[in-house]
């Protein structure tokens, strides 16, 4: 197996994961707390990685990411380097691809909360924020573990947007998904494999921790 | 209503077994059209086409990929079907010689003509894009070029890898890397021309691109095959591969020494 890449892929994932937590619980609050009446177009917009293929995202990473968009010429003169091409701008792509990943599970856990319990909270004197924090994010562990797990799986996985944003530069952008196209395409089966099924496995532990953590908090109700 | 079915069934049968299907390296992507539509208003035979790194097609091959024809950017790897029984011997032929070319857009204030692959040190450029040295002949050429003029230490961490050399020319186009080496194919194709220019990497400095073309073993249309190798072996298919850059081999037998 080539380590360089899964450690590069474990480390792309876990950054990806954390983020999408940070962005997605704010928009998450938003999508199930808003009565505003487009607010179906953002969900939308929120859930397209799931369908979109990605080459498609991969595509329009690239143009905005590169040299002739304004975002890739604002961050060339910050940085001196364009996206494409860097560990960076994979991150950018993943965030993307992965956010329906978290955001969804998020707000079906906050929808899931009884309104009692909020309007109980607000009636104690808790602002909004404070009945978030005290109410909503304790009762959510499972939606918040399961959105964190699924991101981390789906970037672990990723594919498409990686091959055509990434460059295949070892150990900057040579995901482990990247790794076993090359070893498949140079018929080095025994090396593909050994990746492969490591892939294989932790996809499997991780998606075992997310029905894990569902089926609790379903037989036994909010978990703690 | 029934006999009538069965007659379109039959047409369409008729029709499929007239397709053959090529697989070509990727720095044929923009010719190899322009020859199979002069062929198929010729002869009405329907080609489809497949491109990719002639050694990921290869691969396809052999686990069953269903091409009657490989147009490779190298000799080594239809010779290695051969070896296996994946490919005919006999059908072998070199069709052409591929040249690798610098490339830069046109925004670029390189001068490649006074600066030559030593354009690849200046500091303007961040990423050089090639084609990937292991499944693809142009990045093999490509490495090879950079380790000829002993630079490929100094640019390594800037190689950005295409998985073809269709997607190590489009890296560079679309101004993602700031010099890439390409087919020159590509450099001359309509969708590039304007867009940059170009230095043509001295023949000498990387492994000759024989392209070279074979009918594999599991076709089962293999005089419709021939006939279409025939063609792109005849003057037209031959002034249509001047175009984008390709030369005629100096000796047309497989294995043959050139130079």
């Amino acid at each position: 197996m080539n380590s360089e890449a899964f450690w590069l892929t474990v480390r792309l994932a876990t950054i990806v994961s954390f983020a999408l937590v940070a962005i997605g619980i704010p928009v998450a609050y938003w999508v199930t707390y808003s009565r505003w009446r487009w607010k179906f177009l953002v969900e939308a917009a929120v859930a397209l990685p799931l369908i979109l293929p990605p080459t498609v995202l991969g595509f329009y990473v690239l143009v905005a990411l590169g040299s002739r968009s304004p975002v890739g010429r604002w961050w060339e003169s910050l940085t001196g380097h364009t996206l494409a091409f860097t560990f960076e701008g994979l991150v950018i792509g993943s965030l993307l691809y992965s956010l329906p990943f978290a955001v969804q599970p998020f707000a079906a856990s906050f929808g899931a909360i009884d309104s009692k319990l909020l309007h109980a909270s607000a009636s104690l004197g808790h602002s909004p924020l404070q009945t978030f924090r005290r109410v909503v994010i304790p009762l959510s562990k499972a939606g918040l573990v399961t959105g964190f797990t699924l991101s981390f799986a789906h970037t672990l996985g990723e594919f498409g947007v990686v091959l055509m944003v990434g460059g295949n530069i070892p150990g900057v952008t040579r995901t482990i998904s990247i790794d076993i196209y090359d070893r498949v395409q140079e018929a080095q089966y025994a090396s593909a494999n050994a990746t492969a099924l490591a892939l294989l496995v932790i996809s499997f532990v991780l998606l075992s921790v997310v029905y894990g953590v569902n089926r609790r908090a379903w037989v036994v109700g909010p978990w703690k | 209503m029934l006999s009538r079915l069965g007659f379109i069934f039959l047409f369409c049968a008729s029709a499929f077994a007239q397709e053959i299907t090529v697989a070509a390296a990727s720095d044929m992507s923009a010719v190899l059209p322009e020859i199979v539509a002069a062929y198929s208003k010729k002869t009405e035979q329907a080609v489809k086409l497949s491109f990719g790194a002639s050694g990921n097609l290869t691969n396809q091959i052999r686990n069953g990929a269903p091409f009657d024809v490989f147009f490779s950017a190298d000799e080594s790897f239809p010779q290695q079907l051969i070896d296996e029984g994946l490919a005919s011997g006999s059908s072998l032929y070199r069709y052409a010689v591929g040249r690798l070319v610098l490339w830069v857009p046109n925004d670029s204030t390189l001068d490649l003509s006074k600066l030559g692959i030593k354009a690849l040190l200046d500091p303007s450029v961040k990423k050089i894009a090639i084609a990937n040295p292991t499944t693809a002949p142009y990045g093999r050429a490509a490495a090879g070029a950079l380790r000829h003029f002993g630079i490929y230490d100094q640019i390594s961490d800037k190689l950005v890898i295409g998985e073809n050399i269709s997607q190590a020319a489009q890296f560079v186009e679309s101004g993602n890397a700031q010099a890439g080496l390409i087919a020159l194919s590509h450099a001359l194709s309509p969708a590039m021309k304007s867009k940059g220019r170009y230095w043509a990497v001295p023949l000498d400095a990387y492994p000759t691109l024989n392209q070279a073309a074979v009918v594999l073993s599991k076709s089962k249309q293999e005089s419709a095959a021939q006939n279409f190798l025939e063609f792109v072996r005849g003057p037209e298919a031959t002034s249509l591969l001047a175009n984008y850059g390709f030369s005629p081999p100096e000796d047309k037998t497989p294995g043959a020494r050139v130079k």
